[in-house]
């Protein structure tokens, strides 16, 4: 039996009982409430059967696939899956027993579903716990094989000969595989860098457009309009910089003299700019609208024109959101991933020139895990090392953004 | 005092601001029903009435802060030192740098308190950056009654003030653009009764200066602040006489009722 | 005594403020025009893959055939235009149908890429010979540009004329499903607790300000947590649905949360208090009144989360889902493709004929997310109300 059967077989078995458990629970209750008043409706009786059964019964299977998994002790499937079964009839059978009108068989129901609520909500920790933990331990593993301080300020990237070293042939004289990453850091920042030029000045205009020009009517077109710009795929973003804006650079550099690589760190740059357009807009066009009317009043009642209330009193009062906006969509850039993958190219660049093609820390990330080398060679593990740098700075940009704008808030609610 | 006058306690020739037969619509809905009165120079006006009597509405028509509500229209005229105000070729702009208002709540820039001044006069020019901007931030605090309160403090935010401190920096700040008249939008109500009292004294020092009309719920304080005062009432202007004259010998018995108690 | 009329210094200033508004309006022009021309380029690189050539054929069915030497099957001379991707699956075909044995049919064949493109006056590496047979064929109605339907029925192909997006479409919705079934009802709970029962403490602010936190942290992180837990501890097959389902799941989670919560914030107490005054139990209110009336806000948000999961890609290549999967699979176990990632692929092939079938399968990816999101946004003005 496959795991998937044995999953398919454990609920198969569980549904039916559960089924029948509410219908002996509520049976048991009524019988039970003949004479006394019950505490609660017969039904959540029923529930609180349904309850005692699966409970045991699921605690019991995850906690033997867990002994399983971590191969401490391995029982066969078919047993794991008996026993759950029993130990969850056992739990029905005391509960059916345990059924009496005095018994509080809602506040038990409701107390599970609360536990059950909070359970849910802490899938999130540990989430980022299992992010930040599957990077952090192949990172150190990496760090062991490169050496941090080598990782972070090595300025030639050269991963080619690292199957050989995790062939066991390193003493061989072959070229050792070098692992600095400040060329993939400068050309992610690079392009990035692009990226904001483009979205921060249009995001901006257009976010003050929307709330302090437009009707109500038209910023309720508006803003959906913009934001398909971030519901559009990224691999479609990819493919449009790869296949149409990267010519268009091309051929307008050669209109103006200068030579542009096929491959340019322009054309992905402009196209992540359009991308992180709506994010920009759409929150500042929040925080400007959340700026109090007084504010704007009392300026044009002193006098001032609306472009002057909007650049001295508003966008100043505004500007928390808006910063946070923008790092929001740095962070957002430098994430990005199938935008450089098609269209930046592969080649660890060092250089100013945005005509040149650069590769980014996403490429390099993509490129070291796509390849068939072993899992534990420097390569792959390459790209561990790369991610654990790659989240520390999102996760700080993610952060600073998100106490600036609850501070704002706090300000103007 | 015979019924005409009582009715007009201002003759045309003494009023710097005529409003004559003012109609005003949000979109359907008609707030004000021919609102005809006039202001004077250097005086003290009251508008009292019971909510949603259009007071606060018409004080907005004085510098056409209503532009900037959709849907709203009107007819009938408000002429300013002779020169109507809603005629094609009077600029806002321009307009609201004579007729300064200040509004309800207390509502500062997010800026420091010497900013907060000195944001409107660079603007229009007044004055620029450096000694004299220096001497007119001193000499607007002074004359709001509030520079021996903030003068160490004024590089911090304006909205660190109580709210009494900051009303009076907002009409220290409305005061630095030099305008001739200065709307009062219920000054106090946000206001606990010892900033009101020093709101109130400063009103009375700013009336050899400006010409002030403030709309108020509080009758008492009508009574103290002003020397003429309108009732209003479902969007017509019921009476308007000396403050005195309303107070103590009104006309009307809608007046009469309002001003003791009766209703509202 | 200044003047109300227009000075000259006023003037200026009207200028700079005509100035502002007129930057304010060329941004917004900027986006809808890079759209209009987004849009417009993809049509026009996508559309040509909506129609294939296809050539009247005498197909034979003989022993040779059935033996392996598929190309005797047809006439000498047509066999350079016809696609031997085609050709190839005869011997197949004939085993399941062996009553065809050595009978002969006149059929509409689906023709090589290379008289496809020449048919659509691309370049193409087709013979001068054989371009003045396509032309002399073409006039006497043996060869047409007909609808496109293999693009849709067949799966992924090293030939493009007989490549289609189906195994990507299968793939897709297997993710798709799984994604649902495991992010939504986790991400309603979520919400639910944070909104409806936590206490305020540290413990809540700090799951708050990390699920916030989770929703902008870079996808392909995610692909990395993928592949470290799901497929290196927990031994998921790599390449599979189910690997793929439970990476996007946990992605689209926090969205799920945060646009349930808003639309959980957005009821007001009144309806909790009068549930709770009639001697409704805490969980009684929140799922006969509370819920009820935030579903249409949770449904909006969760449809934009899964047209999110939908279109992304980075984290499935980390998990092993650009295999070359020809046939649409079995299972969640089955390695599996999606249509971002059958896009990813098909872009990196050089083949002209590839770039087209791409646009068309971006064309088919967003006509589906614009009308979720469409969907979404219909769902939110239609149930919207001030309370």
């Amino acid at each position: 039996m496959t795991t998937a059967d044995i999953i398919f077989v454990f609920i198969a078995g569980l549904l039916p009982l559960a089924w029948g458990a509410h219908f002996l629970g509520t049976r048991q209750a009524e019988s039970a409430g003949r004479k006394v008043a019950l505490h609660s409706r017969p039904g959540q009786y029923g529930w609180f059967a349904v309850l005692s059964l699966s409970l045991p019964a699921l605690v019991v299977a995850v906690v033997a696939s867990l002994l399983s998994l971590s191969g401490l002790y391995q029982p066969p499937p078919t047993m794991i899956l008996i026993a759950s079964l029993l130990v969850g009839t056992g739990g029905l059978v005391l509960s059916i027993r345990a059924i009496q009108p005095a018994l509080r068989a809602r506040n038990l129901i409701e107390k599970v579903i609360r536990w059950m609520l909070l359970l849910a909500a802490g899938l999130s920790i540990l989430t980022t716990l299992g992010i930040v933990l599957s990077v952090l331990f192949e990172a150190i593993e990496f760090f062991h094989l490169v050496g941090f301080w080598d990782f972070l300020t090595g300025t030639e990237w050269h991963p080619d000969t690292a199957f050989l070293q995790g062939a066991g042939r390193a003493a061989e004289g072959v070229a050792k595989p070098q692992f600095g990453s400040v060329p993939i850091f400068a050309g992610t920042l690079m392009i990035t860098a692009i990226a904001m030029m483009v979205a921060l000045p249009v995001g901006l205009y257009a976010a003050i457009f929307m709330s302090e020009y437009a009707s109500p009517r038209l910023r309720g077109w508006l803003k959906p309009a913009l934001e398909i710009l971030a519901g559009i795929p990224t691999v479609v973003y990819g493919f449009f910089a790869a296949i149409t804006i990267s010519p268009l650079v091309v051929q307008m550099a050669a209109f103006l003299g200068i030579h542009s690589d096929a491959t340019n760190a322009l054309a992905p740059g402009i196209v992540m700019g359009v991308m992180i357009i709506p994010f920009i807009s759409s929150l500042s066009d929040d925080v400007l609208h959340s700026v109090p009317q007084a504010l704007r009043e009392s300026s044009l009642a002193l006098g001032t024109t609306k472009a002057e209330t909007i650049r001295h009193i508003v966008l100043p009062a505004a500007m928390p959101g808006i910063v946070s906006a923008a790092l929001l969509g740095i962070s957002r850039a430098i994430g990005e991933t199938m935008i450089v993958v098609m269209a930046a190219g592969l080649r660890p660049n060092l250089t100013w020139n945005p005509l040149e093609g650069m590769t980014t820390v996403t490429v390099r990330i993509v490129d070291a895990l796509t390849g068939d080398q072993a899992f534990n060679s420097p390569l792959t593990l390459s790209a561990f090392g790369l991610g654990l740098v790659l989240l520390v700075m999102t996760m700080i940009l993610n952060l600073i953004s998100l106490s600036v704008v609850r501070r704002f808030r706090m300000k103007y609610e | 005092m015979n019924e005409a006058s009582s009715a007009e306690p201002v003759s045309s020739a003494d009023a710097m601001i005529g409003i004559d037969g003012l109609r005003l619509w949000y979109g359907d809905h008609e707030v004000l029903h021919g609102v005809s009165l006039g202001i004077r120079e250097r005086h003290v006006t009251a508008f009292i009435g019971p909510s949603g009597c259009g007071k606060s509405t018409l004080l907005r028509c004085v510098n056409r802060m209503n532009d900037r509500i959709q849907g709203c229209r009107l007819e009938g005229s408000v002429m300013l030192d002779g020169t109507d105000i809603y005629a094609p070729d009077v600029d806002v702009v321009q307009l609201r740098t004579r007729v300064g208002m200040v509004f309800q709540k207390p509502n500062p820039f997010p800026k420091t308190i010497y900013e907060n001044i000195a944001y409107a006069p660079r603007i229009h020019g007044i004055a620029r950056n450096g000694v004299a901007m220096d001497e007119l931030v001193e000499n607007c605090l002074h004359r709001a009654g509030l520079w021996e309160e903030v003068k160490d403090k004024l590089q911090q935010p304006g909205t660190a003030l109580s709210g009494g401190q900051q009303q009076r920096l907002c009409i220290a700040r409305t005061i630095a653009v030099r305008p001739e008249v200065i709307l009062m939008d219920e000054p106090c109500s946000a206001l606990d009764p010892i900033a009101t009292a020093k709101i109130e004294e400063l009103i009375d020092e700013l009336k050899n200066e400006f010409t002030i009309v403030i709309v108020t719920h509080n009758m008492q304080q009508a009574a103290r602040v002003s020397d003429y005062t309108a009732f209003f009432y479902l969007g017509d202007l019921i009476e308007y006489a000396d403050t005195s004259t309303i107070f103590t010998a009104p006309n009307k018995t809608q007046t009469e009722d309002y001003i003791t108690g009766r209703f509202g | 005594m200044n003047n109300i009329k227009t000075s000259s210094a006023i003037r200026r200033r009207y200028r700079a403020d005509g100035r502002f508004k007129v930057y304010c309006l060329a941004a917004v022009l900027f986006a809808l025009l890079f759209l209009v021309f987004f849009f417009s380029d993809l049509m026009t690189r996508g559309w040509p893959a909506l129609l294939q050539a296809e050539v009247q054929a005498d197909i034979h069915y003989s022993e040779v055939v059935a033996e392996g030497r598929y190309r005797k099957a047809i006439d000498k001379s047509l066999r350079p235009l016809v696609s031997r991707g085609w050709l190839r699956t005869l011997p197949l075909y004939l085993e399941d149908h062996p009553q065809k044995m050595g009978s002969r049919e006149e059929l509409w064949v689906i023709a090589s890429s290379a008289v496809d493109q020449y048919l659509k006056g691309h370049s193409s590496k087709l013979k001068l010979r054989h371009r003045k047979l396509v032309d002399k064929l073409k006039s006497e109605g043996r060869i047409k540009l007909a609808f496109n339907t293999g693009l849709f029925t067949r799966g992924d192909s090293k030939m493009p004329e007989i490549a289609g997006i189906r195994s990507a479409v299968v793939g897709t919705l297997y993710v798709l499903f799984l994604t649902m079934i495991f992010a939504l009802p986790t991400g309603i709970m979520t919400a639910i607790y944070l909104e409806e029962f936590a206490p305020d403490n540290r413990f809540i602010r700090l799951i708050e300000l990390n699920i916030n936190n989770l929703a902008a942290i870079p996808s392909i992180m995610f692909g990395l947590l993928g592949l470290a837990i799901f497929i290196n501890f927990f031994g998921v097959p790599r390449s599979s649905a189910l690997a793929g389902g439970l990476t996007l799941a946990l992605m689209t989670l926090p969205v799920v949360v945060i646009s349930a919560r808003a639309a959980l914030k957005a009821i007001p107490d009144s309806i909790r208090e009068g549930a709770l005054g009639v001697g409704a139990s805490p969980w009684q209110s929140i799922w006969h009144h509370v819920l009820p009336l935030a579903m249409p806000g949770i449904m909006t948000g969760s449809i934009i989360g899964l047209a999110q999961a939908m279109g992304e890609t980075a984290p499935l290549i980390i998990v092993g889902m650009i295999a070359y999967i020809p046939d649409s699979p079995d299972g969640i176990l089955d390695a599996a493709t999606v249509l971002p990632a059958q896009i990813y692929t098909w872009a990196g092939e050089p083949m002209r004929a590839y770039a087209e079938r791409t646009a068309a399968g971006i064309l088919v990816l967003l006509a589906v997310l614009l009308s979720m999101n469409a969907l979404a946004i219909g769902l939110r003005r239609h149930f919207e109300r001030r309370w």
